[in-house]
Order: C-alpha cells, then sequence, then structure tokens
C-alpha cells in the first residue's frame, strides 16, 4: 500500500515537464461531464449519473480517512446522512422565509453540518487509530443512526422528511425541476470537490497525513501531533461527505434514517476500497462500479448484496489495492514494453476464471430461486441460456462449472504468476520497476 | 418494585453471560492474532440457524452439540483459507476481510432461511416455570442458558489457567515467535483457537435462539453491541470484557424494563412551545433509549479512560 501511494506522489514531479497533460485530464473530464448527458440523454441514465456523481465524492471523502490517513472508518455516513439532513432543513427554510439562497449553494450548507458534526466528535474518534478507531466509528454511527429515529422533529422518524428543490429562488433562471439541470448542479459540485481534495493531497498538511498513515511514531519526533492531524484529516472529510449528503437531499428531496445507517457506511467502504485506496482515482473508480452494480443488479437478481460482498471478499484476498492498484501494476509493464509476455497468460486464465465465476453465479441463483417461497420465476437466465432451478441438470452444470473452472484456474493463474515475474524481470532491467 | 429488580437482575446476568460467550472468544481471538473479527456476530447468528435447522431435524439436544461443532469448523476454514492468506496484506486487510464476511453471511443466511423470523422453539423437556417470584413465572429456559453460559466460562478458565494448552495459547498470546521456536504449531494454534472462538459463538446462538428472536438480522443487531463490550473492558483483556459483559447486559435489561421519562418525572412541557428536539428529548422513555445507551457508554469511556475498564495496552 505505501509503495503504491509513494508512486502517486511522485507522478507530478515526473510530469512536471508535461503539466500541460495533467491539467488536460482534469480538462477532459470536465467536457466529459458536460457531454455524457447530450449522449446518454434518457431519465434513466441521467438518474445513474447523478446518483454516480454523488457517490464519487462521497468516496473521495471516505479516501481522506482511509487511503491518506490510514482510518478505518466504518460510521462515515453518519456526515454524509446529517449534511443531507442539514441541507433539507436549509432548503425548507429558505423556501419558508423567503432568504435569497439559491439552490446551488445549498451542499455547502450540508457540508457545514458534515464538518460540523466532524468537530464535535472527531476530537475523541481520532485520539486513536487502528482498530480502536474503527470500532469508535463503528459505535457512533449507530449511536447517530438510533438516536435518528428518536428524535422525530429533527430527523422526521421512519418517513424522513421531504423537501421541495423548486421552491427555492432560482438562479440563471434555471428552475432545477428537471432532472437535467440537477445532474449539472451535482457535475459541478463533482469537478469543484475533486479539485478541492485533490488540492488537499498535495498541501503540506495532506502529506503530513500520509507521513501520520505510514508512521505516526515518526511524525511525533519531527514535531507534530498525529491526533491533531488524524483531527483535521476527520474534519475534511466530513465536510466533503456532507457535501455529497447534500446533493442527496437535492437530487432525491427527501433525506430519512436510512442516509445515516450502516449499509451506506458500508456501501461507501466498499467503494472505496474496491476502487482501490491508494489511489486518488481509485475511489472514483470504486463509486462508479458499486452505483452501476447497484443499479444494474437490482434489476436483475434478489440476492445483488451478495454479489457484493464476494466481490469485495475476492478483492480484499487477491488484490488488496483495488482496481488502480491492478490498473496501476501494470504500468511499469507498459512502460518496458513487457507487456505482450503476460497478455497471453491473461487470455488463458480468463476462461476457467470466467468458468468459475459463472458456475458461483448459477449456483447462488438457483439457491436464491429454490428458497424462495414466494411466486417468483424458476429460470434463471445466463447469458441467454435458461436454466431450471428445480433440474438437477442445474446443479450438476453449476458444480460442474465451479469446480472444473477452480481447479483449471488455479493452473493458469500459477502460469500467469510465471509470465508477470519475466515480464517484470524484464522492466526492472531496463530500469521502469524498482 | 421488588419484582421488577429481581427479574430484571435475572434476565440481567443472563444477557450479560450470553455477551460473554460471544465476547470472550472475540476478546481471545484479538489478543492473538491482532484481528478483531468482524464475522463474530456473524457466527453467532450461524450457530442460531444451524441449530434451529437441526432441531427440525434430529432434535434439539444433538443440535445443541453438532451446530457449535459446525460453526467451529466455518469458522476454522475461515481462519485457514482467508485470515492465513489476508495475513501479509496487514491488518486492516484482515478486518475488512472479516467485515466483508459478515455481510456475505448476513446475505446467505437470508438468501437460504429468508428474512423473517424463525420458529425456533424452546425444546419441550425445558418449556415449564422453574420458579415463581412475586406472581411472575421465570422459564426454566432462561436457567438452562444461565447454567450452559456458567459452564462454558468456567470451562474455559479452567482451560486456560490449568492446563498445558492453555498455557500454551497464553504464550502465543504475547510471544508467537518464541512459542514456534519451542516447536509448537503457532499456525495450527491459532486456527484452533479461531476454531473455538467461533464454537462459542455457535453455542451461543443455539441456545439464545429460541429465548431471542433467530433472524437474518440478528448478527447486525448484536454485533456492535459486542464491539462496544470489547472496547468498554479494554482490548484484549478477558477479565475486562466479563465485567463488561455483564455490566452492558445489567444496564440494557434495566432500561427495557423502566418506563420513566423526563416528562413523567418533571411533568409535560408547555405545549405552547410545540414540537421540537427539546420535547422529543423530554419526552423520550428510558426503555427508547435502551440500545443506544451502550454507545453512550463508549463514548464516555473513550472520554474518560481511553483504554478501557481494565485495558493495559494502548493499541
Amino acid at each position: 500500500m505505501s509503495d503504491a501511494a509513494t508512486t502517486t506522489s511522485d507522478m507530478p514531479k515526473e510530469q512536471s515537464g508535461s503539466s500541460a497533460r495533467f491539467y488536460s485530464i482534469w480538462l477532459i473530464a470536465a467536457i466529459a461531464l458536460i457531454v455524457l448527458p447530450l449522449i446518454f440523454s434518457s431519465g434513466g441514465s441521467l438518474t445513474s449519473f447523478s446518483l454516480i456523481g454523488i457517490a464519487i465524492i462521497f468516496a473521495l471523502s471516505y479516501n481522506i480517512l482511509l487511503g491518506q490517513t490510514g482510518l478505518l472508518s466504518f460510521g462515515h455516513a453518519v456526515h454524509y446522512g446529517l449534511g443531507g439532513f442539514i441541507a433539507v432543513h436549509a432548503m425548507n427554510a429558505v423556501a419558508n422565509y423567503n432568504w435569497p439562497l439559491p439552490l446551488p449553494f445549498i451542499p455547502l450548507i450540508g457540508g457545514i453540518g458534515g464538518v460540523a458534526f466532524a468537530i464535535l466528535v472527531g476530537w475523541v474518534m481520532t485520539k486513536r487509530a487502528g482498530t480502536v478507531f474503527a470500532m469508535i466509528s463503528l459505535g457512533i454511527g449507530e449511536l447517530v443512526a438510533s438516536s435518528s429515529l428518536i428524535l422525530r422533529s429533527m430527523f422526521g422518524g421512519e418517513a424522513g422528511i421531504t423537501t421541495d428543490r423548486t421552491a427555492l429562488p432560482h438562479m440563471f433562471g434555471w428552475t432545477f425541476g428537471p432532472q437535467l439541470q440537477v445532474y449539472y448542479l451535482i457535475a459541478f459540485w463533482v469537478m469543484i470537490s475533486a479539485i478541492a481534495m485533490y488540492a488537499l493531497t498535495r498541501t503540506p498538511l495532506g502529506r503530513i497525513c500520509n507521513a501520520v498513515r505510514d508512521n505516526p511514531e515518526r511524525v511525533e519526533f519531527i514535531g507534530y501531533d498525529p491526533h491533531v492531524v488524524r483531527y483535521l484529516a476527520y474534519g475534511f472529510a466530513g465536510f466533503f461527505a456532507g457535501i455529497a449528503g447534500g446533493l442527496a437531499a437535492i437530487n432525491f428531496e427527501i433525506a430519512n434514517s436510512a442516509y445515516l445507517g450502516a449499509t451506506q457506511s458500508g456501501l461507501v467502504l466498499f467503494a472505496a476500497f474496491i476502487g482501490g485506496a491508494a489511489y486518488f482515482f481509485g475511489p472514483i473508480l470504486g463509486a462508479i462500479l458499486v452505483t452501476y452494480l447497484q443499479l444494474g443488479l437490482t434489476n436483475l437478481t434478489t440476492v445483488w448484496q451478495l454479489y457484493f460482498g464476494i466481490i469485495f471478499i475476492g478483492i480484499v484476498m487477491f488484490a488488496p489495492g483495488g482496481i488502480a492498484g491492478l490498473l496501476m501494476m501494470h504500468r511499469p509493464l507498459i512502460r518496458a514494453g513487457s507487456l505482450g509476455m503476460v497478455i497471453p497468460s491473461y487470455l488463458m486464465a480468463a476462461i476457467p476464471t470466467l468458468a468459475l465465476a459463472l458456475g458461483v453465479i448459477l449456483s447462488i441463483e438457483t439457491v436464491a430461486r429454490y428458497t424462495a417461497s414466494e411466486g417468483e420465476g424458476n429460470i434463471i437466465n445466463l447469458l441467454g441460456i435458461p436454466f431450471n432451478a428445480t433440474a438437477p441438470v442445474t446443479w450438476i452444470v453449476a458444480a460442474l462449472l465451479v469446480v472444473g473452472g477452480f481447479l483449471v484456474a488455479r493452473l493458469t493463474w500459477r502460469r500467469v504468476a510465471e509470465a508477470w515475474d519475466r515480464a517484470a524481470t524484464v522492466a526492472r532491467d531496463r530500469g521502469y520497476l524498482a | 418494585m421488588l419484582e421488577l429488580i429481581v427479574i430484571s437482575t435475572l434476565n440481567g446476568v443472563l444477557f450479560g453471560m450470553l455477551l460473554f460467550l460471544l465476547s470472550s472468544g472475540l476478546t481471545v481471538i484479538f489478543s492473538m492474532m491482532g484481528v478483531l473479527n468482524f464475522a463474530h456476530a456473524s457466527f453467532y447468528m450461524l450457530g442460531a440457524f444451524f441449530g434451529y435447522q437441526l432441531t427440525k431435524w434430529i432434535g434439539f439436544w444433538p443440535a445443541l452439540v453438532l451446530a457449535p461443532l459446525l460453526v467451529g469448523a466455518v469458522g476454522m476454514a475461515v481462519e485457514r483459507y482467508g485470515l492465513r492468506n489476508t495475513h501479509k496484506h496487514g491488518h486492516v486487510a484482515e478486518l475488512l476481510l472479516t467485515f466483508g464476511l459478515a455481510f456475505a453471511i448476513e446475505e446467505i443466511v437470508s438468501m437460504i432461511w429468508g428474512k423473517s423470523p424463525m420458529d425456533y422453539r424452546i425444546p419441550a423437556a425445558l418449556d415449564f416455570p422453574a420458579f415463581t417470584v412475586f406472581s411472575t413465572n421465570y422459564p426454566a429456559y432462561k436457567i438452562f442458558m444461565l447454567v450452559v453460559s456458567v459452564a462454558i466460562f468456567v470451562a474455559l478458565l479452567i482451560v486456560l489457567k490449568r492446563t498445558r494448552v492453555g498455557l500454551i495459547v497464553q504464550a502465543a498470546l504475547t510471544h508467537p515467535s518464541m512459542v514456534g521456536h519451542l516447536g509448537h504449531n503457532v499456525g495450527r494454534v491459532f486456527m484452533v483457537v479461531f476454531g473455538v472462538g467461533s464454537a462459542l459463538a455457535g453455542l451461543a446462538g443455539v441456545i439464545a435462539g429460541p429465548s431471542l428472536v433467530t433472524q437474518s438480522d440478528m448478527a447486525g443487531l448484536l454485533g456492535p453491541i459486542l464491539f462496544v463490550v470489547i472496547v468498554f473492558g479494554g482490548l484484549g483483556s478477558l477479565p475486562g470484557a466479563f465485567i463488561a459483559s455483564l455490566l452492558i447486559g445489567l444496564i440494557q435489561t434495566f432500561a427495557v424494563a423502566l418506563n420513566g421519562s423526563l416528562a413523567s418525572a418533571f411533568g409535560p412541557l408547555d405545549p405552547s412551545l410545540g414540537p421540537s428536539v427539546l420535547t422529543d428529548i423530554w419526552n423520550v422513555t428510558i426503555a427508547q433509549i435502551a440500545p443506544i445507551l451502550p454507545y453512550v457508554l463508549l463514548v464516555l469511556i473513550l472520554i474518560f479512560r481511553p483504554m478501557g475498564l481494565l485495558g493495559t495496552r494502548e493499541t
């Protein structure tokens, strides 16, 4: 993890000659955000893009803790949810008292809500890092989630609190009624927040956060208090999570206790970790993937959360750097021109691995359909082939795919490791890999 | 009032002992491997569901033995094929692995058994009132639960303090490499300890299942309280976990039984104030805040004694 982090921090130095390339990445991202809804203009994809945008800010804010400072939080949704509630209350107040505050500034109020709570609890929470911090964050998360059901006037109980985003003062003639306008509002905040959070990693504070993550003792020796550093990082993470929560409140026009809950905290952890916590762009990939899977899988299967769990376990066990880590592993090989040596072994490993994955999917779906008593269809449609969940043929096929896929995949992955070693040796000889 | 105190004390001690069945395994696993097993409460849930299923097939008494063994086997497999491979990536990866497992186990359980509560009945042999305290019948099954938990507690104590195995386990807690040099298979000790810890959690599930609710969200409900217990008692301290278990068991049981609120103590608020956060706090009963009391305790202990009740180490 620390290796990977140093490579990221070295990136701008390598590119200092070509800072134009660095800025062009951000420019391309901005243009993509503007153009996307023009290409995919259906209502469904606009909603997906909006959700993905919110998830990106939320996951990036989480990574200030996990990736930057090494704090594993199980209760990050608290700031997201409180930001959402503050935003909803602010929107209702603006509409009631006719304050001249247009909608685009509401996420900022959400952010202030998030940071306010972070300042309140953060000092006690960040006293210690590691496992203790993880447990405390879990406890605070549960505390806030349970309290939200008791304090009904603030959190609206089970139903939550609704609002109307069009009742606020308009800006540039935009009512923010149509989803397209909300999407552009979210896209604007995604850009601003991503740039701000990236800039944060470049500041001395961002660097000392990395140092606290890697070796708090040495940080103390050079005269910084790791507790204060963790506290500051926690505040920033709470702020950006609050912005994401405020945007979610605008998008759904409701805030309820599910925003604060353990599921939401778990999802953001999944997004940041699956994407890759060691790289700045990792959580962006993770947020896109997790949100997309969440939206896509719910239509296909009733047990989509199980797939999340399995993907997460797989990433933790076999690719702890996440997707970003996997991608960046190949950078030195591409530069050294030895990537071609591993491609054939990948292709070979892909077939049995795919068979294994299909076998697992088929078995899970078979069990799910077999046990679901409510009049659900027993037909599983996998790659266009219908399988009957009650037919023994299906069970045999599933078992064959799992066992056979596993045995063959193990052999082929050994080949991948060998090919990888050879390619890495070449890259090392050419000086692209330490 | 006296009746309430007696019954609540009995129930509180019972809940506390159940918590200790779980937290003892969690604490030993933590101090030995440095891993906080997020899936520990999931093993408890697995125990309850295995117990339910086996009771249906072969009866309660065989299930009482078999279900914890099964859960223990699952635990050993998790240690051998999951945690041991993840160890090289550090403690955060191990914690995340158990987090993912907890998530997956909950989904698998609700996929197989559904999301509604199971009809897991108290065995007929124990379904009678044991004694009567002030007109309240105290069920024999609860006495049985208490006896089993205390018996396990005593057995655990004897094994850890008085036997050779216990000696090796205790040594492996602090000096794993030295124990390895003396010729013990530390990996296997870890696996067995993890298995025994999971089996204890499974046993707690089997005996608690009929009395509490057997449902696919039971792990999610109990898990956070369990972590409060071991942080409150001091991470890695077995006596601390014991005291914290009993304390939290008693506090929660008493809080649920009490119906007072600020409004009942000081009279209702002036209705002209209208609904606000203040009226919420004023009218909430102690029974309603029972679920958040453990977390309040957690925050308090972290402010005043960050290492926990009997904890000695900083991390």
